[in-house]
């Protein structure tokens, strides 16, 4: 591997890298205020609103386990399974003031086991592959 | 049953092809479901008026035009065709569509086909580096897979309401034992509890014989106008009749983490309605037929998973939230019991054939009510019910009485 490595995001504009406090960014309606997370521009999703205003919002760090799972086998492409694979978690978390249920993988090391749901989690980063010169970064729950 | 049965259609013949793992062409399999079809149904190709085919999109193009590809295969007669894709409730849109053409004067007599040839393992999302497809972002970023979803909603039911391992495999065993001797049926071994619980993890907290696999398969339904009927039949007393096909898809917020999104809709600004996605399929099913879960015979559902047709006892309203575990116990939902569910086997003996899959459960429904379901028949079938759901928000539910 390189000595230069970037680290970048596996994927633009869901979630912040550099300030030490990941969140996740949703977009809100100017108009109604409802929130959607991924983000996206255009449409609001509220069918009684029809505004086409969604700007770019900060969702909270925090919330509690939905549900949750441990995967044992390698999903297929597009996703990079690390070789030799390692069964990884899973939760769909409860954010804690915008009333969406946001899945992602959950930190190394924390298996199904350590889980519950009402659990408190946060949002962390943590590297979902490596190229000769990247590190994509993704978005993970942890243990709060 | 609907208040004047004057939106009934007829299903004058039903046929499939059995469900396995050939790798064949899908239309050869569909080829066997139509013609069983047409000959259970006494009429000729040339009788049919419009062919509704519920899309494959693992087929390349003939897949995704399926109404043409099969009015082809049988022979072009100028016939009308539409082609439907709602994922697993393509084949309740293409129903829905056969039915629209019948109840609108526009044909008297229509096929509903769907066949699938699926590859093996997980299913993948269609080749490509698309970053803004979710399906796709969903194995990239997170490697959820289909059985991700499933076990998320099994986990559920383990810490909100109790459910153990066993009650997931008791619903294999259930199943099992209702596909042994059904000839379509892909898997046909009757299996015990300790087999589910002594297989390999998948998705935690489910096993291998906890989700179904991926088959290929065909089934096509012949549906007709009452007056059709009517005529060709001599009477249509004891004829199934389809009353009513919910495909309704989710209110806005859609608060239940649903395959194959990141997230839920935002609860915060506007309530959530007052019912689930799940609950709203087969309750727009009810309110159209004019009947509620007291009335039914036997329902089908799609048990992707165990667990999820626990989830479907309740949101098809055999009993309340957090009580399907209890009421699967009580045997309640077996050949022999107040509500069989699944006599055909389910999704755990078939396996699914995506576009195929919600006609062949209306083909089990037919032949419980018409009393030809041989060693797995419901005692006195009138009433059956299909719930199935497609992923990206489609409902699937249809009612079919005699």
């Amino acid at each position: 591997m390189s000595e230069t490595v970037t680290r970048v995001p596996a994927v633009e504009g869901w979630f912040t890298i550099d300030d030490g406090a990941p969140h996740l960014i949703g977009a809100r309606c100017t108009v109604c205020a409802t929130v959607v997370f991924p983000p996206r521009e255009g449409a609001c999703p509220n069918p009684d609103c029809d505004s086409d205003s969604l700007e770019p919002t900060p969702l909270s760090r925090r919330g509690r386990v939905w549900s949750y799972t441990e995967n044992h086998y390698a999903p297929p492409a597009p996703y990079v399974a690390a070789e030799p694979f390692e069964p990884y978690a899973l939760a769909a978390v409860e954010l804690a003031d915008e009333g969406i249920v946001v899945l992602g993988q959950v930190a190394k090391g924390v298996r199904a086991g350590d889980l519950k749901v009402g659990m408190d989690m946060q949002l962390e980063l943590d590297t979902l592959y490596r190229d000769d010169d990247h590190e994509y970064v993704v978005y993970v729950w942890a243990p709060a | 049953m609907s208040a004047t049965g004057d939106r009934d259609v007829a299903i004058l013949g039903v046929g499939m092809h059995p469900w396995g793992k050939w790798g064949r062409d899908f239309t050869e399999y569909g080829m066997v479901a139509a013609r069983g079809a047409l000959e259970d149904a006494g009429v000729s190709w040339r009788d049919v008026q419009y062919v509704a085919g519920a899309d494959t999109i693992r087929n390349g193009y003939p897949g995704f035009i399926a109404g043409a590809t099969f009015a082809q295969k049988l022979g072009w007669t100028g016939v009308r065709v539409s082609s439907s894709y709602a994922a697993c409730a393509s084949g309740a849109q293409a129903l829905h569509q056969a039915r629209a053409q019948i109840l609108a004067g526009f044909c008297d007599v229509a096929l509903v086909i769907g066949a699938d040839t699926t590859p093996k393992g997980f299913f993948a999302p269609v080749g490509g580096e698309r970053k803004n497809d979710p399906d796709w972002l969903r194995f990239h970023l997170l490697g959820a897979t289909n059985p991700v979803y499933f076990a998320l909603y099994a986990r559920r039911r383990m810490d909100v309401y109790g459910a153990t391992s066993d009650d997931f495999a008791r619903v294999k065993v259930k199943n099992s034992k209702h596909g042994l001797e059904n000839p379509n049926a892909r898997f046909r071994k009757e299996n015990a509890v300790d087999d589910v619980l002594n297989s390999p993890i998948v998705a935690d907290p489910l096993r291998l014989l906890d989700i179904c696999a991926t088959s290929d398969g065909a089934a096509a339904i012949i549906v007709s106008s009452m007056d059709f009927a009517r005529s060709h039949l001599g009477s249509t007393d004891g004829v199934p009749r389809v009353t009513a096909v919910s495909t309704v898809t989710p209110s806005y917020p859609q608060t239940v983490l649903e395959l194959p999104d990141f997230a839920t809709d935002s609860s915060a600004v506007v309530a959530p309605p007052d019912r689930t996605f799940k609950d709203s399929i087969t309750g727009a099913a009810y309110e159209e037929a004019g009947i509620g879960p007291g009335d039914l015979s036997l329902a089908e559902v799609y048990d992707l998973s165990t667990a999820l047709e626990l989830d479907w006892y309740e949101n098809i309203g055999l009993c309340g939230e957090g009580e399907a575990e209890a009421l699967l116990r009580s045997g309640a939902t077996e050949l022999g019991g107040r509500i069989p569910v699944n006599p055909s086997g389910g999704l755990a003996c078939f396996g699914e054939a995506i576009p195929a899959q919600a006609i062949a459960q209306v083909c089990e429904v037919t032949w419980q009510l018409r009393g030809q379901a041989g060693a797995r028949q419901v005692e006195g079938a009138r009433v059956g019910i299909t719930a199935n759901q497609g992923l990206f928000g489609h409902g699937s539910s249809v009612i079919v009485t005699n």
